[in-house]
């Protein structure tokens, strides 16, 4: 073995060690926990576990967080497939301006928007729904999704569009048979990255949201507060959000690392 | 060649839509509350733009926009050089690479809060992972909860557990599409390993790098729920960072009108360095 490798070695030990004690911590009693330090579990206990697959204030916190980032997924990476194909193909009157302004978007503080968006979607009869968080969501994965998929579409030479065209393809039938099915990779690479960033998000989640679309994160937040802070229930939840994001990563394993390279600034 | 074409439009429409609602209007509350004052019951009154120069003048977002400014360059000089050094080891093909690059992306795909409360546990001095080894193996004595010294390296290490991977994958991607003539080639002219990097793979590089660096600014300059979480932005105000102390004036202490002038000027901070640091990079592609 080559000895450069120790450093991806290290790197990787230095991102598992938190993971491991948040998941150790999960089997602990909240005695155990309480009563001192220990490297593994000594008494080994599923309780945690059992708590939050049987509580619904607990698991619906899991699946309206699932809910929510699924319907900003398919929005934002609906919307910006013609988007991206017009940023991509076409000249128009503003497009380099509009491109920049989109990723503007990025760049402000959710904190800045969490009180006016709260009043936003009060005003339209939102407040509390998944749409309402999933809508909000489409600030920032819009802009990050039209990005991405800009980047694979310039790949693909124009010259499969024009001969489509020739041969009698609608533009709706080209953009369906031929075109998506050639960039469906970028199509992967965004809807994961719109998951990535709508699945962490907590802020404008919590602020939108009061009893029946409250994410998991929320929940955990009131439970770290008003349960007295049960370390292992907590840790336990944790843990769990961690596999969905774990599940979609592995889909796209050998996508990650491309889709930002093909994306253009 | 793109073909001029307005009827583009159309299809951009439903995006410009979608994130106009989401932008302009809450922008303009904001800018609507930064230029009034309000006692509450919806009774709003002309204020100009007192709040604007009460929070420039003020002591207490220099000291936060001076923390911001520190944390940012932290993370930056830490996180940029180390996912360069870590891509470059890494292996080129394999079975190795993709389970470097899902355990290497895992720490990004965890909800923020999450994060905070994991680097909470670990670190706590007597029954944490790293707290106990620091106080009770090496004899460091470590707590983040009253040392202000303490709690910044903390806040540092989470973030950079958190986002170098990030670094790390957008340089690999850079890395991976250089062809190995390039190699070969260097070899046969006998180029030392450091030629190599600073003429073949930085170059290859910087695209991707400039996207990196640009992302990490923006999101490291905004950030709020980890080191949030993890330390509340004490102990005092030691890591109380800009958007943290936005919204304890916005929502803790309801100060609706200096929140939202705090809130444009943060934005226009950060409007602006990305604006400098994009249009750098792209005059130096350009040459």
């Amino acid at each position: 073995m080559k000895k450069r490798y120790l450093i991806p070695i290290v790197y990787i030990l230095f991102l598992m060690l938190p993971i491991y004690w948040l998941v150790a911590m999960s089997f602990k009693t909240t005695g155990e926990i309480l009563a001192g330090f220990s490297l593994f579990p000594q008494t080994f206990t599923l309780e945690n576990y059992k708590v939050i697959f049987t509580d619904p204030t607990w698991y619906w916190g899991y699946i309206n967080s699932i809910f929510y980032v699924a319907i900003n997924t398919v929005i934002s990476v609906i919307v910006a497939l013609p988007a991206a194909y017009a940023f991509s193909r076409y000249k128009f009157l503003g497009d380099k301006q509009l491109f920049f302004w989109l990723l503007t978007n990025r760049m402000a503080p959710a904190a800045v928007f969490a009180l006016p968006f709260f009043q936003l979607y009060s005003a339209i009869g939102l407040f509390d729904t998944h749409l309402a968080v999933a809508l909000a969501h489409c600030l920032f994965n819009i802009p990050l999704a039209v990005w991405i998929l800009e980047g694979f579409m310039g790949g693909v030479p124009k010259e499969l569009d024009e001969t489509a065209f020739v041969d009698g393809y609608s533009f709706p039938r080209f953009f369906a048979t031929i075109f998506l099915p050639t960039i469906s990779s970028g199509v992967g690479v965004a809807a994961f990255f719109c998951f990535m960033f709508s699945w962490v998000e907590l802020l404008l989640a919590k602020t939108l949201t009061a009893v029946a679309a409250k994410p998991i994160a929320a929940t955990m937040t009131k439970t770290a507060s008003s349960a007295g802070y049960e370390l292992g229930l907590l840790a336990a939840a944790g843990a769990l959000t961690i596999i969905p994001g774990a599940i979609v990563i592995y889909f796209v394993r050998n996508y990650i690392a491309k889709g930002f390279a093909l994306g253009r600034v | 060649m793109k073909t001029e074409n307005q009827k583009a439009w159309f299809f951009v429409l439903p995006v410009l839509l979608l994130v106009a609602f989401n932008a302009l209007i809450p922008m303009m509350t904001v800018v609507n509350y930064s230029v009034q004052e309000t006692f509450g019951d919806n009774l709003f009154f002309w204020q100009g733009l007192d709040w604007f120069q009460q929070i420039l003048n003020s002591e207490r977002f220099h000291n936060a926009l001076g923390r911001q400014f520190l944390f940012t360059g932290l993370i930056l000089i830490i996180e940029v050089p180390l996912g360069i050094a870590i891509a470059l080891a890494m292996p080129r093909k394999g079975f190795w690479v993709p389970v470097c690059l899902v355990t290497m992306a895992l720490p990004m795909l965890i909800p923020w809060n999450v994060v905070g409360a994991m680097w909470n546990i670990f670190t706590l001095p007597d029954i944490g992972l790293l707290g106990y080894f620091m106080n009770h193996t090496l004899g460091i004595d470590y707590n983040m909860t009253q040392d202000p010294f303490a709690a910044w390296v903390t806040i540092i290490v989470m973030d950079v557990w958190h986002w170098t991977s990030l670094v790390v994958l957008l340089s690999y991607a850079g890395l991976v599409s250089i062809p190995d003539a390039f190699y070969q080639a260097a070899e046969v002219d006998g180029a030392s390993r450091w030629s190599v990097f600073r003429y073949i793979q930085l170059p290859k590089m910087k695209q991707v790098l400039t996207i990196a660096i640009l992302l990490r600014f923006m999101d490291s300059f905004n950030i709020y729920t980890e080191p949030f979480t993890l330390t509340g932005g004490g102990p005092g105000n030691s890591t109380t960072l800009l958007s943290i102390d936005l919204v304890k004036i916005a929502l803790g202490q309801f100060d609706l009108g200096p929140a939202a002038a705090m809130s444009l000027i943060y934005f226009a901070i950060t409007l602006l360095v990305s604006w400098l640091f994009y249009t750098l990079m792209n005059r130096d592609v350009q040459k």
